[in-house]
């Protein structure tokens, strides 16, 4: 059977066309643990509460677009997505300019004391939000921000600051010195340079740094958790959770309402997809 | 490497500048990092020193704290089954993570990098779990591991296989429902949720391969494992050294994707660290016993950082999102 495949384009060595053959199958075995999961809650959301209790596994015949008008039609999950977007627009503007700030300092100033700060600035690369949530929640709780978006949005940019700065710190290093000089004996000030030439050179470091933390707010759910009481605070992950409490007896609406929620992150990560691999790996590639 | 020497550069220019920028620079330190600092001193620094403090006391939460216990809590802790349970259960992640799912992203960085048509299609997907949340990503394998088949995919599969005559028949599984292998289940949804990030490390250390180094050991009479291994591999250093990192650290913290699937149960089974600071803290409403459960996992965390640092010689980390 196989060797009646055409032998072309395999070039001179018979053994690589197994080898490529091989490699394909390896992926496409992979390929299945990603995409199934997926799939299944595809072909739940578009099916009937009748068709997905008979054949939860085949395709939607047909799709039942409406489950998605359902949800869509709520009240609740559009205050859910405004909740997020509050969040995580206000976390990555902080995130941002603070980190950058910082990271400038930590970049082309040198003084006494700095490994020091450096280090404590770095902190939370130790100590993730989720390990430290206790003693943030406790505290959060000790200035009144309990049940408060602002809780969320101040932690969650405090927790963010560390990764953001190393990512900066190793881009701003990289600019050339003689920029700055130039700048200064232009005439600009620090603040000067840091505005109005550096910046606008790191942008792509700045996108991958915002991108970064527009998922970790996105997709927070641990710290939410503790921080928030009230139904109408909720971001998406609470929401689902509560939906998914509600609704636990409709698997096809569940289902309907987890692809909805995947759709903001999908569409984040179609666009950006290069910005989030060179944010993660830019600690693996230095050196 | 560029951007070490480029460092130095800088630094001697400064110097050579010197005074007259002194005092703008002085200024210019401080007004920059005082906003960052602010952030990390109040919501870093000084919950931790705070959260010694409160592991101190037998507090419910309500009303001031007044019941001064010493080290009672952490008497309880340290002689309690309950968390050497869950340490034990966290450690099991690390070990997974480390003999399952790194080997398996090493595996797939190799077969999707060396110039294979399609290989950013499959970077793409296998990738994407990652930018999703640990709502979804637990709702989805809840779905997938449900223990009766007519809904449970992985459990159809085992059951339509069976009805083959070739393969040896498994039989269905109760999975999160059983104590055994619930734990197991939530490691296939953080397998799905992380391999990819781990995969996109090894890929990203690989670009720094060069590929004359590998031709040369093939050259030279080495097959294809022996060049991975003898080349390849050490070469990889810096991906592999950050990568282990990410999954020790990550493993202390995992908490949504078990808490979603399983909240700790079947009977403790998926109890880790985090899970069991939760319920002491905000299900028991024993704030001052979580603040030690919160307080021993800091240190934890700390004494993996500092050891993991000693062994290698050298700062990197990443991620933390």
């Amino acid at each position: 059977m196989m060797r009646s495949i055409p032998r072309k384009d395999r070039g001179s060595s018979p053994g690589k066309f197994w080898r490529r053959l091989l490699q394909y199958f390896v992926l496409s075995v992979f390929l299945l643990f990603i995409v199934v999961p997926i799939v299944m809650v595809v072909f739940g959301a578009l099916k009937s509460r009748g068709e997905y209790a008979t054949s939860p596994y085949t395709i939607p015949d047909p799709p039942r677009w409406e489950n998605f008008v359902r949800i869509l039609q709520g009240e609740s999950i559009w205050l859910m997505l405004l909740n997020s977007l509050v969040v995580m627009v206000t976390t990555v503007i902080g995130v941002v300019f603070f980190a950058s700030l910082a990271a400038f300092v930590f970049s082309r100033v040198r003084f006494r004391g700095q490994t020091l700060l450096l280090n404590v600035a770095l902190l939370g690369l130790m100590f993730p939000l989720s390990i430290a949530i206790l003693p943030t929640y406790l505290v959060v709780r000790e200035l009144g921000l309990i049940d408060s978006l602002w809780g969320l949005i101040l932690a969650q940019i405090a927790f963010g600051l560390a990764t953001s700065i190393l990512i900066l710190r190793g881009f701003f290093t990289a600019v050339p010195s003689e920029l700055q000089d130039a700048a200064y004996i232009d005439g600009c000030s620090s603040f000067g340079f840091f505005w109005r030439i550096l910046l606008p050179l790191a942008r792509p470091a700045l996108s991958a740094v915002a991108v970064l933390a527009m998922l970790g707010s996105w997709n927070g759910y641990f710290f939410p958790l503790v921080v928030l009481n009230s139904e109408k605070l909720y971001t998406l992950p609470l929401g689902t959770m509560q939906y998914v409490g509600q609704y636990g007896s409709e698997e096809n609406m569940v289902m309907a309402f987890l692809f909805l929620t995947m759709i903001p992150a999908l569409i984040l990560y179609v666009f950006a997809e290069r910005q989030i691999v060179s944010g993660l790996t830019a600690g693996a590639l230095k050196g | 490497m560029s951007a070490i020497s480029g460092h130095e550069d800088t630094v001697g220019l400064q110097r050579k500048r010197g005074l007259s920028r002194r005092n703008q620079d002085r200024l210019t330190i401080v007004l920059f990092l005082l906003p960052a600092f602010i952030f990390i001193f109040t919501f870093q620094i000084y919950p931790m020193i705070r959260s010694v403090y409160y592991s101190l006391y037998e507090w419910s939460g309500f009303g001031p704290l007044t019941d001064y216990v010493g080290l009672a809590n952490f008497e309880r802790l340290f002689t309690g089954r309950e968390f050497w349970d869950a340490v034990w259960h966290t450690a099991l992640i690390m070990i997974w993570s480390l003999a399952l799912q790194l080997p398996l992203a090493l595996l797939l960085a190799l077969l999707v990098e060396r110039d294979l048509p399609g290989r950013g299609f499959f970077r793409s997907i296998f990738f994407m779990p990652y930018v999703l949340s640990e709502v979804i990503i637990g709702q989805v394998w809840i779905k997938m591991f449900k223990p009766d088949p007519q809904f449970g995919f992985i459990n159809a599969v085992l059951e339509w296989f069976g009805n083959l005559p070739v393969i040896p028949q498994i039989e269905t599984q109760a999975w999160l429902a059983d104590p055994k292998q619930a734990l197991a289940c939530a490691f296939v949804a953080l397998t799905w949720q992380f391999f990819g990030l781990h995969m996109l490390l090894y890929i990203a250390g690989l670009q720094n391969v060069p590929r004359e180094l590998e031709e040369a050991a093939r050259i030279d009479g080495a097959n294809e494992l022996q060049t991975i291994w003898n080349i390849t591999l050490p070469l990889l250093g810096n991906a592999i050294r950050t990568s282990v990192y990410l999954s020790l650290l990550g493993s202390v913290q995992v908490f949504g994707v078990i808490w979603v699937m399983a909240r700790g149960g079947p009977i403790g089974a998926t109890e880790t660290m985090s899970t069991y600071m939760y319920r002491s803290a905000f299900l028991k409403f024993s704030l001052g016993y979580g603040s030690a459960v919160a307080v021993v996992i800091l240190v934890i965390s700390l004494i993996l950082s500092t050891v993991y640092q000693r062994v290698v010689g050298q700062h990197d980390y990443i991620g933390g999102i």
